[in-house]
């Protein structure tokens, strides 16, 4: 099937008005008679969810925590963009789009991210009427924050825990709805597969996580809402049960996969301390504004941290490597996150790592708590202050900007970062790519949409930070429900769409076989062996830094993981009751065929771009000799996988990407 | 170090449940809480046995999934933090840990250390929100100023994360702290005024109904509320439901 993105003609600041003067509509009454099924109840779910009850649908919501409010973007921390222009900076739409496809490398969809800029603006007034507490200046008016390599200040904040504000705020509007029986909310409840009849998506098949009884529900259309596949690499910044499961089931049913490869690996998050570990902390990486990142020079005094023998304290300034500042003189350790990251790999590769795995960087706050006292000396008119005067009068400054960072950190390590400079090391943090989309948010598949961080469509090759949290809700609130509505047009004579069919026969038989084998399986190692073996392969082979060599070794592995998995996988307990392990292992399964189309969609990409780094693609001489090369005559384009049995005999679909409103620069930050 | 576990295991809701000793070696003192848990689960599993279902998602302290009930303790021992933040370096060598689910009428367990908390869900059903429509057509966020003061109290009172420690470490299982926390969001806030009445009436009328004790002010609660909501927020309930009863 050809690819059509169905943007709309015209000039791209009228496209999305042109549109919704143009489309079909639903009469109330009608909605009155239609059923939609949103997947997913975080910020993008959760959004669309309320709206679309509100407009007057019938609203079936799904989410395996015991409560909306508990989907993983409750964890964002550092804030939400929107062109608002409050500080008179000069922001305005287009900037926000020309940011937020540069940030993503030139490899997303211009119309799509100008509409996303476009409704920013209304996403903020939303969550205020909702009562969302953003920060505030003294005034009474919003506060913002500026977020990394952008020239504005455009991002509003509630303290350290926007997604959590954000999210309450979405789940208060679903309250509402559930309260007068719009939505009904189906919570601890996994969606296992999707229905089709007559080509059309028209119910799914979930799984009661209590009962353990697979449950049948049909709608006139089914929404996908289900986050990111960042536990792909089974350490990483998601929750645990974060999965790829919805995305992936749909995908086998026709869906395109779009863009696997595009990963955010984020350079700040708190190491990995032993094998036991189960998942990835981030620290805000607006730390890296203040704490300058370094390693030992001399191999043998990594050694000796390594082994505990030497503290990073005792290392003289000319033995410490400041390796950002002396790679980036002119972005210094501000350079944007994928090349961070890399950088960080290096030094640890190379033997520079100092924590006992090895795998850590040191991020020091010494010189700021030096340059920020100092300053306070003179605003307090100390005169000639101690060294220790000094020190405490920055730190206080330190932790008024970062308290809350610091005490996390000493939560967690047992080391006092006031004291010791603390220790980073980059984690796999988001996925742009996800399911293919339209410009309706469509899949390939009629009547099934996906969106938030599910789909692929507005980051391209890259996230900017603040702008995840921007598009689960511009999805939700303002594009979906337009979308859908002209989809669901045609359904309003359609009449409930009745679940005694053999196409929910056959695909409730798939699910139920597939749970039997598991349970009655015997083999003799856990689920979480097989994910720790394939997050390995992924990390080491498709992790920072991608070559051809290892890529096709990590297919090959992955699919030996997957066979072995199959065979030797123990699942305890039933089928009908709560059951934890049985949760997972159809997660991992799924998880276990993506890891493959992951590292095909990276071997089949032959440029270095955002988040995917190619080592065949560098620039050979010159200033920029070494870094990132972007090959946007051969490159330009998303590719969309179509399903065709093993992961590894997919087809690839591309979407040529056409940039109409701005000129492809290579990034330089040298 | 080596630990010895009690645990609160039950088959399921109907299941009368009982606590069933175990042993773990070797736990490292990096350890997170909920890892030790995991390497508990991975030795059950390979010996074939059913592992422990616990509640867990975010494991870093927001999304208020986690809730054990340790050594007597709602979240453990150490203060200001979740179950999945606490640390195996507040236990020693040769410890003895027991380990409950939240114990509440309202909270009806559903397996081993896994409760059902719809009964917070219900109270929030029953008017925690503002009644506004996700239309776009609202006015502009700047054009209703908020003090700071006010906007950094709503803050501190919607932080609340709904894990329900305060509900479990109260002798009257009372769940006045999370309520109150929750009304006194929008009671702080301009845009939750129209509404102010109405919604305590009917938050507290769904809180008694649910089957929550009354509050008697011994303060366990905001000790082991991980996220350090105040009794502050029971007073402002208290006050706002005072005064919606004499408006009607
Ligand atoms: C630690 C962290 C910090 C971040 N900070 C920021 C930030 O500061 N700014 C920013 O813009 N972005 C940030 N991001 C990214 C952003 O938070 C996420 O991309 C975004 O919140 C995803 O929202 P979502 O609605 O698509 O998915 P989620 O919030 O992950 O929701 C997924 C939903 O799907 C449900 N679900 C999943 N699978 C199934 C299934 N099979 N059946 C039924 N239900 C299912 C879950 O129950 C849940 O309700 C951060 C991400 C992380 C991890
Ligand atoms: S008030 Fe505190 S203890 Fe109670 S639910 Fe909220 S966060 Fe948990
Ligand atoms: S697991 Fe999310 S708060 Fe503990």
């Amino acid at each position: 099937m050809a690819l059509d993105s169905k943007v709309p003609e015209g000039p791209i600041k009228d496209k999305w008005t042109t549109y919704k003067d143009n489309i079909n509509l639903v009469n109330p009454a009608n909605k009155r008679h239609i059923d939609i099924i949103v997947v997913g109840t975080g910020l993008a779910g959760g959004s669309a969810a309320a709206t679309l009850a509100e407009l007057g649908y019938n609203v079936k919501a799904f989410a395996y925590q015991d409560s909306p409010r508990r989907a993983h973007s409750i964890a964002a921390q550092g804030g939400i963009n929107a062109a608002k222009n409050y500080m008179g900076d000069g922001d305005s739409n287009y900037r926000l789009f020309y940011d937020t496809v540069k940030g993503g490398d030139y490899r997303s969809r211009e119309a799509n991210v100008y509409r996303l800029a476009e409704v920013s603006g209304n996403i903020i007034d939303q969550c205020v009427a909702q009562g969302v507490p953003f920060a505030r200046d003294y005034g009474g008016l919003l506060d913002n924050r500026s977020f990394g390599g952008v020239l504005v200040s455009r991002t509003f904040y509630a303290k350290g825990q926007t997604g959590q504000q954000l999210l309450l705020g979405a789940y208060s509007a679903m309250n509402r709805q559930i309260a007068r029986g719009k939505i009904e909310m189906f919570n601890r409840h996994e969606m296992l597969d999707v229905v089709k009849v007559g080509g059309k998506a028209r119910g799914i098949i979930a799984r009661n996580l209590i009962t353990g009884e697979i449950e049948r529900h049909s709608a006139h259309a089914v929404v996908i809402a289900t986050g990111g596949y960042g536990n792909v690499y089974f350490l990483s910044t998601n929750a645990m049960g974060s999965n790829a499961t919805a995305a992936w089931k749909i995908h086998k049913k026709g869906a395109y996969f779009a863009n696997p490869c595009f990963t955010q690996i984020h350079p700040t998050c708190i190491p990995r301390s032993g094998d036991y570990q189960s998942k990835l902390t981030l620290m805000s990486e607006s730390l890296r504004n203040d704490g300058r990142i370094w390693v030992p020079a001399k191999i043998e005094d990594a050694k000796a941290i390594q082994q505990g023998k030497l503290k990073p304290t005792q290392i003289a300034e000319e033995d410490r490597d400041y390796y950002l500042e002396r790679r980036y003189p002119a972005f210094g350790n501000l350079v944007p996150r994928d090349v961070a990251s890399r950088a960080a790999k290096e030094r640890c590769d190379a033997g520079f790592g100092v924590n006992a795995t090895g795998e850590a960087v040191y991020l020091d706050f010494a010189s700021a708590f030096e340059r920020y006292g100092k300053e306070q000396a003179k605003i307090h008119g100390i005169k000639n202050p101690s060294k220790e005067e000094i020190i405490k009068l920055g730190q206080g400054i330190i932790e008024s900007k970062y308290g809350n960072l610091f005490q996390m950190y000493e939560k967690i390590i047992a080391e006092n970062p006031y004291e010791t400079p603390m220790m980073i090391y980059p984690a796999t943090h988001y996925t742009m790519g996800g399911v293919w989309v339209d410009y309706n948010l469509m899949t390939t598949v009629e009547g099934l949409y996906c969106i938030g961080e599910a789909n692929f469509s507005d980051h391209g090759a890259n996230r900017l930070g603040a702008s995840a949290l921007m598009q689960g809700l511009a999805d939700g609130y303002f594009v979906l429900p337009y979308t859908i509505g002209d989809y669901l047009s045609n359904d309003i004579r359609t009449g409930k769409i009745p679940t005694d069919t053999p196409e929910f026969d056959e695909v409730e038989k798939e699910v139920k076989d597939r749970i039997d084998f598991f349970i009655n399986n015997n083999g003799t190692k856990s689920v979480d062996h097989f994910h720790k073996r394939l997050g390995k392969v992924m990390w080491d082979k498709v992790g920072m830094s991608r070559n051809a060599k290892d890529l096709t070794a990590a297919m090959a592995e992955i699919k030996a993981i997957r066979e072995e998995f199959w065979k030797d996988v123990k699942v305890p307990g039933t089928a009908d009751e709560m059951n934890v392990e049985l949760e997972k292992a159809g997660r991992v399964a799924d998880f276990l065929e993506l890891g493959e189309l992951f590292a095909k969609d990276a071997l089949e990409r032959n440029e270095s771009c955002g988040g995917h780094f190619r080592e065949e693609s560098v620039e050979l001489d010159g200033e920029q000799k070494g870094e990132a090369k972007r090959n946007d005559e051969e490159y330009a384009f998303v590719s969309a996988w179509e399903y065709k049995g093993e992961p590894a005999d997919a087809v690839l679909h591309k979407e040529e990407l056409e940039f109409k409103d701005i000129e492809l620069k290579q990034r330089s930050y040298k | 170090m080596n630990l010895t576990l009690k645990i609160w295991r039950q088959k399921d809701s109907q299941d009368k449940g009982q606590m069933v000793d175990y042993k773990v070696t070797d736990i490292s003192e990096h350890m997170s809480f909920l890892e030790m848990m995991d390497v508990l689960n991975e030795q059950l599993v390979n010996t074939g046995e059913e592992p422990v279902a616990f509640d867990h998602d975010c494991r870093e302290g927001i999304c208020g999934m986690c809730s054990l009930y340790i050594n007597g303790e709602a979240h453990g021992p150490d203060r200001g933090i979740t179950t999945c933040q606490l640390h195996m370096r507040m236990f020693n060598d040769g410890d003895t840990i027991t380990i409950e689910p939240w114990r509440a009428a309202a909270f009806p367990v559903i397996k081993d250390l896994i409760v059902d908390r719809m009964a917070f869900e219900r109270i929030q059903q029953a008017g925690g929100y503002i009644s506004v429509n996700t239309s776009g057509n609202t006015q502009d966020a700047n054009s209703l100023p908020i003090s700071k003061h006010a906007a950094d109290e709503a803050m501190d009172a919607a932080t609340c994360i709904g894990c329900g420690a305060c509900v479990a470490s109260c002798k009257n299982s009372s769940a006045m702290l999370f309520v109150g926390a929750k009304v006194s969001q929008y009671a702080l806030l301009p845009q939750g005024q129209v509404e102010a009445a109405d919604r305590v009436k009917n938050m507290v009328a769904q809180m008694d109904l649910e089957g929550f004790g009354n509050c008697t002010n011994t303060g366990a609660c905001e000790v082991e509320c991980p996220k350090g909501i105040s009794l502050e927020n029971i007073a402002r309930m208290n006050r706002e439901f005072m005064s919606a009863n004499i408006k009607g």
